[in-house]
């Protein structure tokens, strides 16, 4: 398969992620979104280093999963990072009984 | 002992001095300020004294005594030294002893100032000393420099002293931007000669066996024709020629004792020295010997008729100071230097003598300088008016006292130079001895024409004031033995062989043609005659005088008036540079760089009260911004490449 094919899925994911992001209100739905543009860049990586290491990894064997590592390591960061936002979020819902971040601009005051 | 390691000593008393009384004004007694004063300028005198029997020794050669390295850039070698010879030496023995009889005057004559204030004077007065014995104690033209500055800021505060008073401070500001008119043409002058000789130091440039300027072979060359002109403007500020004299009159808004100093000992002969330390630049360049001898015979005669008809005491002697420069530079120009230093010489002794008289005269009189309100103080101030009498014979010019001998030697030279010359500048010593004359039986002849107040405070000065005056008459009549000309004794100019090692290499150059001695005896003659038959005329004229103020008319209301010549220099600089001003403030700086400064300002503030906006708390607005300026980033990419 062509490598444009995983590129337009990427862009396609990551267009859906930054429209959710900046259009919805829900904290929720933003924190997915923003997983969604973190995920379509992976994919991304994941495709390229497929392309690209394809032709070289007779001659470096070693190079030839690094990419594929690194995603692993990127969704374990990930997998970190959406706990202590979904904390955020769920004693924010304590406080506030909302979730909107319109709401939460109060803060700046 | 050898006294000449203690010349650091000389200015450095002073410079103790001014510290101790500056910086201890709040705490010390009138009685210490005077005493401490006058005490520096008594031990820098003594070891001034030792000094200069020490070079008067047959086997004395000029010495250089350095301290350290003051400028040391590139190829210009400046050390902080002192040029020991016959010409310092001299002029130490005059600064420090006509400045230590007007410390000591002062330190009676100021007796009404408060504590605080009389260590303020007494500081200034040792850092002017100070400052003059830095100035010929500089073995080259930048530490001459120095003390030269010196001088001039030091005359500025002593001028200024009574500083409650505008018109005080005004004469003060007159005196410091005239100077440094002068000043800037002194600097630029030493510049030129840093880039042509490469050197500033009077060993080198000058000395006998390979001195840069001893060794050119041309003459008058534009170069140090130049040089020598620039000088020679920094010379007419500081010693008060035309056409930058007319601060000098007006210094006498300082206390009298400070006239004295300015006037005798320190200050305005620094011109003089100046340029018989260069002598052989001088004597090289001789269209700028005409230009200093045509300069000093006009300021000569001009200062002569504006003192004809003042009528403040100090004003007179101001004007008459400002003529005698005039005869100094005149010696200067038609190559008469040890005339020169002699005039300035004898000059410091009567001068002082007059203006400490004068500075007496006004103490009895309550402050009052008007002459037509003095008269008659010859009876109640005895020891004054005979001192005074003896500087008015030695000023004009009457045998056997200073001046005569003095400014016989200059006009001699001057005849053998030009005849014409000489009969401009008799004209000019004849004016002397009128208005001196004048001076005199209007102060101390007649009937008393002050106020009853007056006639009763009137009194012979205390001893502090006389013992100077007393001092300097003595100098007044002996002063000119040390220089009688060879036709009437062999080896009598002692001081002329004292000197002569500094000026062998100019004599040598200078074309003299003698004139013969028949001549000299009746151009002596007959001046002499004049000058006493104007003298007794000037005399009878105003011993009577009962006060009578008629309105002058013709000429001599233009010389009341000074010639106009303040009128004149306030119509074209001063108005006009006012205006100018005023137009740079008013237009330039309110609408030009006002406008600019505070547009700035108001534009950076409205500015961010408009990108402020942007800032509104949605984390939504923020994430679209960024996506469109990654969108930006992206699309600059793309056509980039």
């Amino acid at each position: 398969m062509e490598i444009k094919w995983y590129i337009f899925l990427s862009v396609t994911l990551f267009c859906i992620g930054i429209a959710g992001a900046l259009t919805r209100r829900n904290a929720i739905i933003i924190f997915m979104c923003i997983e969604l543009m973190l995920n379509s860049v992976n994919l991304l990586l994941v495709a390229f280093s497929k392309m690209h290491l394809s032709g070289i990894a007779a001659k470096f064997p070693a190079l030839a999963t690094d990419a594929q590592l690194f995603v692993f390591f990127i969704m374990v960061v990930a997998a970190a990072e959406v706990s202590v936002g979904l904390a955020i979020i769920v004693m924010m819902y304590r406080n506030t009984h909302s979730v909107d971040i319109n709401f939460l601009n109060r803060l700046k005051n | 002992m050898n006294a000449i390691h203690l010349i650091y000593l000389v200015p450095l008393l002073p410079l103790i001095g001014f510290l101790v009384n500056g910086l201890g004004r709040k705490i010390l007694s009138k009685r210490a300020v005077g005493v401490i004063g006058s005490a520096v300028i008594l031990g820098s005198f003594i070891i001034s004294l030792l000094i200069f029997f020490q070079v008067r020794q047959e086997d004395f050669t000029p010495q250089i005594i350095s301290y350290f390295d003051f400028i040391n850039v590139g190829t210009i070698h400046a050390s902080f030294a002192f040029q020991v010879d016959q010409l310092s030496s001299l002029f130490l023995l005059i600064i420090t002893g006509v400045g230590f009889l007007i410390h000591v005057y002062s330190a009676s004559y100021m007796h009404e100032e408060n504590a605080t204030d009389l260590a303020r004077y007494f500081s200034y007065l040792n850092l002017f000393v100070f400052s003059m014995l830095l100035l010929v104690l500089g073995a080259n033209y930048i530490i001459l420099f120095i003390g030269w500055e010196g001088v001039g800021l030091c005359s500025y505060l002593l001028i200024g002293y009574w500083f409650k008073n505008t018109s005080y401070n005004n004469a003060a500001k007159k005196a410091f931007v005239m100077n440094r008119i002068g000043d800037l043409g002194f600097l630029l002058g030493i510049f030129w000669m840093i880039n042509t000789f490469g050197s500033v130091s009077f060993h080198d440039l000058f000395n006998p066996n390979n001195g840069i300027i001893s060794i050119l072979h041309e003459t008058n060359s534009h170069r140090l024709i130049g040089i020598t002109l620039l000088l020679f403007v920094g010379a007419i500020g500081k010693s008060a020629q035309i056409p930058l004299y007319t601060w000098l009159p007006d210094a006498m808004a300082g206390p009298t004792p400070v006239s004295a100093l300015i006037h005798a000992a320190t200050m305005v002969t620094a011109g003089i020295y100046m340029i018989a330390r260069s002598n052989l630049m001088y004597t090289m360049a001789p269209s700028t010997m005409n230009v200093v001898a045509i300069i000093g015979l006009a300021t000569a005669i001009f200062a002569a008729t504006i003192a004809l008809k003042q009528n403040d005491i100090k004003k007179v002697l101001a004007y008459s100071t400002v003529s005698q420069l005039g005869y100094m530079f005149l010696g200067l120009g038609v190559g008469a230097y040890t005339g020169a230093v002699f005039h300035v010489m004898t000059h410091a002794f009567f001068k002082a003598l007059l203006f400490l008289g004068a500075g007496s005269v006004i103490h009895a009189m309550g402050g009052e300088q008007d002459l037509r309100k003095m008269g008659g103080l010859s009876k109640r101030m005895r020891i004054t008016y005979i001192t005074f009498f003896i500087g008015c014979l030695a000023i004009s010019g009457i045998p056997p006292f200073a001046g005569f001998f003095s400014k016989d030697e200059i006009l001699a030279v001057t005849f053998s130079k030009n005849p014409l010359l000489y009969i401009i500048g008799l004209g000019g010593a004849l004016l002397t001895a009128f208005y001196m004359f004048r001076l005199l039986a209007l102060a101390f002849m007649g009937k008393f024409r002050g106020t009853e107040d007056q006639l009763h405070h009137v009194h012979e000065s205390p001893g502090a004031i006389t013992f100077p005056l007393i001092s300097l008459a003595f100098l007044s009549v002996v002063g000119g033995l040390v220089g009688i000309p060879e036709i009437y004794m062999q080896h009598g100019h002692r001081l002329g062989e004292f000197l002569s090692p500094v000026f062998a290499q100019s004599n040598a150059i200078l074309a003299t043609h003698e004139i013969t001695h028949q001549t000299e005896w009746m151009l002596t003659g007959i001046s002499t005659i004049l000058i006493v038959l104007i003298s007794v005329w000037a005399w009878n004229k105003n011993k009577n005088y009962q006060g009578e103020t008629t309105a002058e008319t013709g000429l001599d209301r233009v010389l009341e008036h000074k010639w106009y010549v303040d009128e004149l220099y306030d119509a074209i600089i001063v108005k006009p540079l006012r205006s100018l001003s005023l137009f740079f403030n008013n237009v330039i700086e309110r609408s030009g760089i006002d406008a600019i400064v505070n547009g700035i300002g108001k534009s950076i503030q409205y500015g961010s009260r408009q990108i402020r906006l942007l800032q509104s708390g949605q984390a939504g607005s923020y994430i679209l911004m960024m996506v469109i300026g990654i969108l930006i980033l992206f699309i600059i990419q793309l056509f980039a490449n």
